[in-house]
């Protein structure tokens, strides 16, 4: 699987016969010796992080389901009998239920290291993509199980995403019906929403399989962005065990103490009151509002006036992901060599904070202070739509033209040819006239 | 190259920041902030008042158990520790004279396993509390169309779930000259809702608040504490809303104790780990 020469020498006469059979202690060698660039900041810490999480949501999730009643009378109840009369049941129902909040917590960070760094770049596309599919299952994965406790934002949450399906034209209601496994939202939803819910993070676990195959062929991108020349390996490689495992433990262990912190001491804090008032479809809650993670693409949503096109605007968001290694023009992968380039990120990062902060508003709602300013089209400027519109637009923008554009007119700053020397790739390389920037460990 | 990750940096923990304080906006009007009733609970190390939560069982079984259900309490969870009948004495919940006492003056209703006819016998400890209503339709038809809510998880449905119980059973003021109140209604400025459609006065002076069919239930000496406490109506709300906390989550105090032993234990972890990565890497030019 790894790109690298195996270095695994068989010792005993176990592992001999083994490795001539299934070689998965040598596997197992390899994947820990495999040679990684030595620059890697606490950025690069969030995969070995997120591995955990996936675990933790797996192992919770299977005891959790246990205990769960995937029926409509029965699921509220046993959620609350998991809390009460489960030993451990209120560990691991927090623990699940928060681990969901930590697992996109460190998901967003990951993906904005990728962006960052530039790992998504010719020959790690494969790489991007997948990690696209992953984040994808894990946004569906979310959804279904957030529906299993069969509280009021659980039910009007399934209402209003599964509603979206229904505004594609002339299919949509038909796809609705077969979704929902009847005219609206029953036991038959529920029942379905559960199994899928199982399924899905076992997928994830299987594509997480391939994200790492695909990173161990291609190998790990780096903070300086620079495919390591051969001859330099010895140099600025080390392999990733024992480096990268302590650092990622330690990483992970500063982690763990967030993700404790809320389990412990403010288990409720990330999740909404209304979803301990049990499932009542005849009373509609004053707002229905998702989770703290699919906000910025609710927003987005909410942000095109005709319905369709507001489900097709956040598919977009979710989908101009897997097309990014296109979009980008630049040669260089760093943006740490992009002065201009590194502006418009950091927009981008505030940007997707502000859709964020949008989706959980009323669109009608003023931004600034308590009043209004004057209509647009069908809000007035100083609302949450036309902020939500103005975000979504830098959302696309910076996909669709600054990635392309910027990426051909730009002069990046020059690039060391290898990690450990201050030998710099341009113009005035050779001429020593400027010496190289030290690079600062992370 | 320092200054652009130290930024990011920012950028990420302001992440974190704002979208854990992204909370949906209220609805026009709004109601009011609960009032802090300084519970004992509250807080990492807070645990509850065993003679305050006994008051607050008694205002829930003599005053809101009239109309409202907490289907998902047992009598046993009474007698856990930490509950309002906490013996360390007993065996175990279920073997707790206090709570085994207060399960028989319930009556539940069964099958007789003789001759398979409806019955109704004392309550034990493994019963969960009696509803007043056989179901939601006949608690809704009794009570102007709105079931009164059920109770056990009331605290945690609710923004600031103890905070509010309280505000809202001790807050009930006439309402402001100028609103309509429907019959049946009753205004509470810390019930959610949006007065303007009711509201006759300024139109930038909407009274913040909501109607609620719950009438104001609780008058002073309505219960008789046991420990001769007066029951003034903001000590009985006050008492029942610590119940309720209590009621929907019965194990918030182990979660907190466990939690102080877990952070105890992940920062000497991670002190150890820190150190072996300082040696690890001691050599590592980079």
């Amino acid at each position: 699987m790894s790109g690298h020469e195996s270095t695994y020498v068989p010792k005993t006469g176990v592992e001999k016969w083994l490795d001539t059979r299934l070689p998965i202690v040598r596997f197992g060698a390899d994947y820990m010796s495999l040679p990684t660039p030595k620059n890697l900041n606490y950025w690069y810490t969030f995969g070995a992080i997120l591995t955990v999480c996936l675990m933790i949501q797996i192992i919770t999730g299977i005891f959790l389901a246990m205990n769960y009643v995937p029926t409509t009378a029965g699921a509220f109840a046993s959620v609350e009998r998991i809390m009460r009369d489960v030993n451990g049941g209120w560990l691991l129902r927090y623990v699940h239920a928060n681990g969901a909040s930590m697992f996109f917590i460190a998901v967003y960070v990951h993906m904005l290291r990728g962006l960052y760094y530039g790992s998504y770049k010719a020959p790690r596309e494969m790489i991007w993509i997948l990690g696209c599919v992953i984040f994808f299952l894990m946004i569906a994965t979310a959804f279904l199980g957030y529906v299993l406790p069969w509280g009021q934002m659980s039910y009007w949450g399934a209402e209003v995403i599964t509603n979206l399906v229904g505004a594609i034209p002339l299919i949509g209601e038909p796809i609705l019906i077969w979704l929902r496994g009847g005219p609206a939202i029953d036991n038959a939803t529920l029942n379905r929403f559960f199994s899928l819910h199982y399924l899905l993070p076992f997928v994830i676990f299987g594509v997480v399989v391939l994200h790492l195959w695909a990173l161990h062929t291609s190998g790990q991108n780096n903070p300086v962005g620079i495919l390591i020349p051969k001859d330099r390996e010895k140099k600025d490689m080390i392999p990733f065990h024992p480096y990268y495992t302590v650092k990622d433990g330690f990483a992970l262990l500063l982690f763990m103490t967030m993700f404790a912190v809320f389990v412990f001491f403010m288990p409720n804090a990330l999740g909404h009151a209304d979803n301990y008032i049990p499932a009542n479809p005849l009373q509609t809650p004053a707002h229905i509002v998702p989770e703290w993670y699919m906000l910025p693409f609710y927003a987005i949503l909410r942000a095109v006036p005709d319905k369709f096109g507001g489900v097709l605007a956040m598919f977009g968001a979710i989908g101009v992901l897997f097309v990014l290694p296109w979009l980008d023009t630049s040669k260089v992968r760093s943006m740490r060599y992009r002065p201009t380039m590194r502006i418009f990120y950091i927009a981008f990062v505030i940007n997707g904070l502000i859709l964020g902060w949008c989706g959980g508003q009323l669109p009608d709602a003023p931004v600034i202070g308590n009043f209004s300013t004057f209509n647009l089209i069908d809000g007035d400027l100083n609302s949450f739509l036309w902020l939500t519109r103005f975000a979504t637009l830098y959302y696309f923008a910076f996909f669709f033209v600054l990635l392309p554009f910027v990426g051909l007119k730009e002069t990046p700053l020059r690039i060391p040819l290898s990690i450990s020397e201050p030998v710099l790739r341009g113009p005035d390389a050779m001429s020593g006239a400027v010496p190289a920037q030290a690079e600062k460990k992370g | 190259m320092t200054i652009s990750i130290r930024k990011v940096l920012g950028v990420a923990v302001a992440a974190t920041a704002l979208a854990v304080s992204a909370a949906p906006a209220s609805a026009a009007g709004g109601s009011k902030e609960p009032r802090k009733a300084g519970f004992s609970f509250e807080g990492p190390f807070g645990t509850f008042d065993q003679a305050q939560l006994q008051r607050g069982y008694k205002v829930y079984r003599e005053v809101c158990s009239a109309c409202h259900s907490m289907e998902l309490m047992s009598f046993r969870t009474l007698g856990e520790k930490g509950g309002p009948f906490y013996d360390p004495k007993a065996a175990s919940p279920a073997d707790n004279r206090f709570v085994r006492a207060l399960a028989a003056e319930a009556t539940i209703n069964d099958i007789d396993t003789e001759i398979g006819e409806p019955m109704t016998r004392p309550g034990t400890p493994a019963d969960k509390f009696p509803s007043p209503y056989p179901n939601r339709i006949a608690a809704a038809a009794a009570n102007g169309g709105a079931a009164p809510p059920d109770l056990s998880v009331m605290a945690k449905a609710r923004h600031d779930g103890a905070n509010y119980i309280y505000s809202l059973l001790s807050g009930y003021v006439d309402p402001p000259a100028g609103l309509t109140v429907n019959p049946g209604q009753y205004y509470n400025p810390y019930m959610a809702g949006d007065m303007t459609p009711f509201w006759t006065g300024d139109h930038d002076a909407v009274p913040k608040g909501g109607f609620i069919a719950m009438p104001p239930v609780l008058n002073p000496d309505q219960v008789t504490f046991d420990d001769g406490t007066a029951a003034t109506v903001d000590q009985m709300a006050k008492d029942v809303a610590a119940f309720i906390a209590w009621s929907s989550e019965p194990k918030a105090t182990e979660r907190k104790q466990a939690g102080m032993g877990v952070l105890a234990f992940l920062a000497i972890f991670t002190g150890l780990t820190y150190a072996s990565y300082r040696k690890i890497w001691k050599n590592v030019g980079h």
